[in-house]
């Protein structure tokens, strides 16, 4: 099954093979690098606010290098705190989290999943890359313009975040960049989206009937439905909005508002309407980020647990329920905003709902690993840790979906703890686990096997020891976006707390480094990887690694088995490529 | 591994489940009347998710060492059960939506009623980075405010002179007032940006939407001094946006007014 060749040959010159590429391989390592460099900067971000949170008035020499106008006193101020809160968030959200698994791995896997030779508008799928990029490029310029980046947080909430700079630094420039990067994001996501959906409804290979697609490409293709729809509806929000900035209209500022003094010239819009067209778009891509993570982690579990996944068709049924329902809940956001509390008593119902497919999905993988033969790879112990960090983080949901509840502990650090948990670190964990997993597939090597356990043990026990904590703080009352405690007396006692979480962070952050020393050293110096080292079933499994320009070449692979047939009683070995010949034996 | 690996599991799980038990930081304690229903649906939803926590984890943690590879074996080919789907979906669903409907009693006697007849009525104008009080004075009638006419110094929300109404009106900055055993209609409302107006103790939280009056009411129901709190991100110092709640007796409260209104 491996020896399949290029016959149309790859483009010769470096520039249109690496640079301006169509192949959807070299588009998906151009999504994953960006999406290294974004987490690399998310996370200093994140050390710096840590920093300020455990000693508020420290003067930090060193760090003030990297932000010599922000920090120009050596302290992390708190209108620098703010803004990298913004920063961290749009950075983590955006190109970390939407970034690498559908953009990165999707690209990477899902045409060669479905056993297609590329995506289905390779020119298109290049321009998504680029218009992202250029994306980033134009939200990191923030940090550098007059007043700096901006504070209003990546849910950049009206009026706060349409008034300009009286309300604030950073609410000009930096403001107006803040929402060219995120358009040029919905742009850049809107042409991925359309890619991936017809590549999977019209390029699958013979034989890839929709029941035996990986639960993988199930993600990607619902995640890219789910961004298809809700990155529109962000990108009108930013339109309104830059116009209210910069156009002297009023979609999100009421009239008679007093900013620093000064009488402000809106009349008659409405700052609740940004937050219903912010979170519309906001609840979704929530499951943007985290589904794919779901497909892998469901992907990787059957394949080191030698079991079939459990319960496939709940499974893709789940991944349905969970993308529609997740157009219906977003007011869930929004429960002591002010909107109708008739409406919120609907989205309560809706959002405790959306709990269902999620348990769905834990009981079936949990259920995977029932009479397993488990492998502890370095991808397993990602995929296991994301079952645990899973359940973590979704059973405090319960909570935040109950308005009453939701009362207490709406924008405090437990809603902090809560999704961090559940989409940050899950799908992050996703994230890894596709690294460890596909690696050998992308670069022809294995990654070290040490450094990668390593590396699993110390994020795991990090991760729960940065966020479990903040579960309490935010039930003693601590809200969110704070730079310090010492204004508030009820706040005293907590501050501990945030001195070990941030010892926390800096180490869980320090493990990390293990992971990039082992990504690119093994790039060059690794093992050389066997055309399918985990003795997996899919498609990607019977080419070469790193696979051919046109994946396939001449032979179109035909599929007869499903994507999990594994310990098959009577089968010869403990998996069938899915492009094993058909009638398998009983013995 | 899988062994280390369940350990930790069961590590962190007993972690946390001490860390909730034990209580060492936790909600204050509650003192508006609808606060203990709050706390009674919290602890209970906490149970139940707290034990579908730990049965979850320890499950995980349990399949990871009894189904760690053994030898040569071939694992089990069994994958699909319809009725454990079912059984398991039903049972969660059950949970959740119970769960959801309960959390809503709370929330149905706060916002769904009408403030109550009679509570005294306090407008709360938040503006960054400060709270504004206003009370209706012995008239009981807010009087008439004009933007035009806010000015920092001496008039924070506005006041029209020209209306009666308004020449009674008592104005605070950070300090608001109020009569234990009383229901309190608040009418909150922003000069600015959203707020959020956040006292822990009341269990009460709700945003300051600039163009909205937002009507909230609660019964405080022991005295003391607490601190306000803003939720809502609104700028430079959003952290430092305290103000003081004091509950009163009502002769203490009276005389409070009093002290205002002779300034
Ligand atoms: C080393 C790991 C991380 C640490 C220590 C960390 C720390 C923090 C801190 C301190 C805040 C500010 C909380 C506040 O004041 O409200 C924050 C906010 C945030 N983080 Fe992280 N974070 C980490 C990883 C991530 C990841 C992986 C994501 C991806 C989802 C993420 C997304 C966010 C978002 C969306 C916010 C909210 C920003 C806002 O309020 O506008 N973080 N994080
Ligand atoms: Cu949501
Ligand atoms: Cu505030």
């Amino acid at each position: 099954m491996t020896q399949a060749v290029a016959t149309h040959a790859a483009p010769k010159s470096f520039i249109r093979r690496y640079i301006f590429s169509t192949d959807h391989k070299v588009i998906g390592l151009q999504y994953l690098f960006l999406a290294m460099v974004a987490v690399a900067i998310g996370i200093v971000l994140s050390l710096y606010m840590r920093l300020r949170l455990a000693w508020p008035t420290e003067r930090w020499p060193l760090l003030a290098k990297l932000f010599p106008n922000a920090m120009a006193g050596g302290t992390i101020s708190p209108e620098f705190y703010l803004s990298l809160v913004t920063m961290h968030g749009t950075i983590m959200i955006f190109f970390v989290l939407t970034t690498a698994p559908l953009g990165g791995f999707g690209n990477y896997f899902l045409p060669i999943q479905v056993g297609a030779h590329d995506m289905a508008f390779p020119v298109l799928n290049m321009l998504s890359f680029w218009v992202t990029l250029a994306g980033f490029l134009v939200l990191m310029a923030a940090f550098f313009v007059s007043g700096g980046a901006p504070i209003s947080g990546w849910t950049a909430y009206a009026p706060l975040s349409a008034v300009g700079e009286i309300a604030g630094p950073g609410l000009g420039m930096g403001q107006n960049l803040w929402i060219l990067s995120i358009a040029l994001f919905c742009i850049a996501s809107l042409l991925g989206a359309l890619n991936f959906i017809t590549t999977t409804l019209n390029l699958r290979t013979k034989g890839m009937s929709m029941t035996r697609l990986p639960l993988t490409v199930w993600a990607w293709f619902t995640t890219a439905v789910l961004a298809l729809l809700a990155f529109p509806v962000l990108l009108a929000g930013g339109i309104l909005l830059l116009l209210d900035r910069v156009g002297g209209t009023s979609f999100f500022v009421p009239g008679g508002l007093i900013v620093s003094d000064k009488i402000l010239p809106h009349k008659g819009g409405s700052p609740l309407l940004w937050q219903h067209l912010f979170w519309f778009f906001g609840h979704p891509e929530v499951y943007i980020a985290i589904l794919p993570g779901m497909g892998i982690t469901s992907h990787v579990l059957s394949t080191f647990a030698r079991k079939p996944i459990f319960g496939y068709r709940a499974m893709v049924a789940a991944i349905f329920a969970i993308g529609l329902l997740g157009f219906l809940v977003w007011g869930h956001h929004m429960f002591v905003s002010g909107m109708s509390p008739y409406s919120a008593i609907a989205f309560s119902l809706l959002t405790l709902s959306i709990g269902v497919p999620s348990a769905i999905k834990t009981f079936n993988w949990l259920a995977t690993l029932y009479k397993a033969q488990i492998r502890f790879t370095v991808p397993m112990l990602f995929a296991l840790g994301f079952v645990s960090i899973f359940v973590t983080g979704g059973l405090s949901g319960i909570i935040l979906g109950q308005t009453s509840l939701d009362i207490p502990m709406h924008d405090t650090y437990f809603v902090v703890a809560h999704f961090h948990l559940i989409m940050g670190v899950a799908a992050i964990f996703g994230i890894f686990a596709g690294t460890y997993y596909w690696f050998p597939k992308m670069f022809g090597r294995m990654m070290n096997e040490t450094l990668g356990k390593l590396h699993f043990w110390l994020t795991f026990i990090g991760i729960y020891a940065i966020f479990i904590p903040m579960h309490v703080m935010g039930i003693a009352g601590h809200p969110r976006r704070y730079a310090e405690t010492a204004g508030f007396d009820f706040l005293a006692p907590l501050q501990p707390l945030h001195v070990f979480i941030t010892i926390a962070a800096l180490i869980t952050a320090g493990a990390q480094l293990l992971f990039f020393f082992n990504f690119f050293w093994s790039i060059w110096k690794g093992k050389k990887a066997e055309v399918n080292p985990w003795r997996a079933t899919t498609l990607e499994w019977t080419i070469p690694s790193p696979p051919p320009h046109d994946n396939f070449g001449p032979q179109t692979p035909v599929v007869h088995h499903g994507p999990y047939e594994y310990s098959v009683p009577g089968a010869a070995e403990d998996y069938i490529l899915q492009t094993a010949p058909p009638a398998p034996t009983k013995a | 591994m899988g062994l280390a690996l369940a350990l930790v599991i069961g590590l962190i799980t007993l972690g946390t489940v001490i860390l909730f038990v034990g209580r060492f930081w936790w909600f204050p304690e509650a003192i508006s009347e609808h606060g203990p229903s709050i706390d009674r649906q919290f602890m209970l939803t906490l149970t139940i998710i707290g034990i579908a926590f730990v049965l979850a984890q320890a499950a995980l943690a349990f399949f990871i060492v009894r189904y760690r590879r053994r030898g040569e074996q071939r694992a089990s080919y069994w994958h699909e059960s319809p009725r454990l789907e079912v059984l398991w979906t039903t049972i969660t669903a059950a949970v959740f939506i119970t769960l959801a409907i309960l959390g809503q009693r709370v929330w149905a006697q706060l916002h769904l009623n009408a403030p109550p007849p009679g509570a005294l009525q306090v407008e709360v104008t938040a503006q960054q980075f400060v709270w504004n009080i206003r009370y209706p004075g012995p008239d009981g009638k807010f009087g008439r405010t004009r933007t035009e006419l806010i000015n920092d110094v001496d008039n924070p929300v506005g006041l029209d002179f020209t209306d009666p109404a308004a020449q009674d009106d008592i104005v605070t900055v950070n300090q608001m007032a109020i009569p234990v055993n009383r229901d309190i209609h608040v009418i909150l409302r922003s000069k600015d940006v959203i707020h959020s107006f956040w006292v822990p103790p009341l269990r009460m939280k709700q945003d300051a939407v600039p163009g909205l009056a937002i009507n909230i009411h609660f019964k405080a129901v022991k005295t003391g001094q607490f601190e306000i709190a803003c939720a809502e991100l609104c700028g430079l110092t959003h952290h430092r946006m305290r103000g003081f709640l004091l509950v009163l007796p009502e002769p203490e409260f009276q005389k409070w007014l009093q002290q205002r209104t002779n300034l």
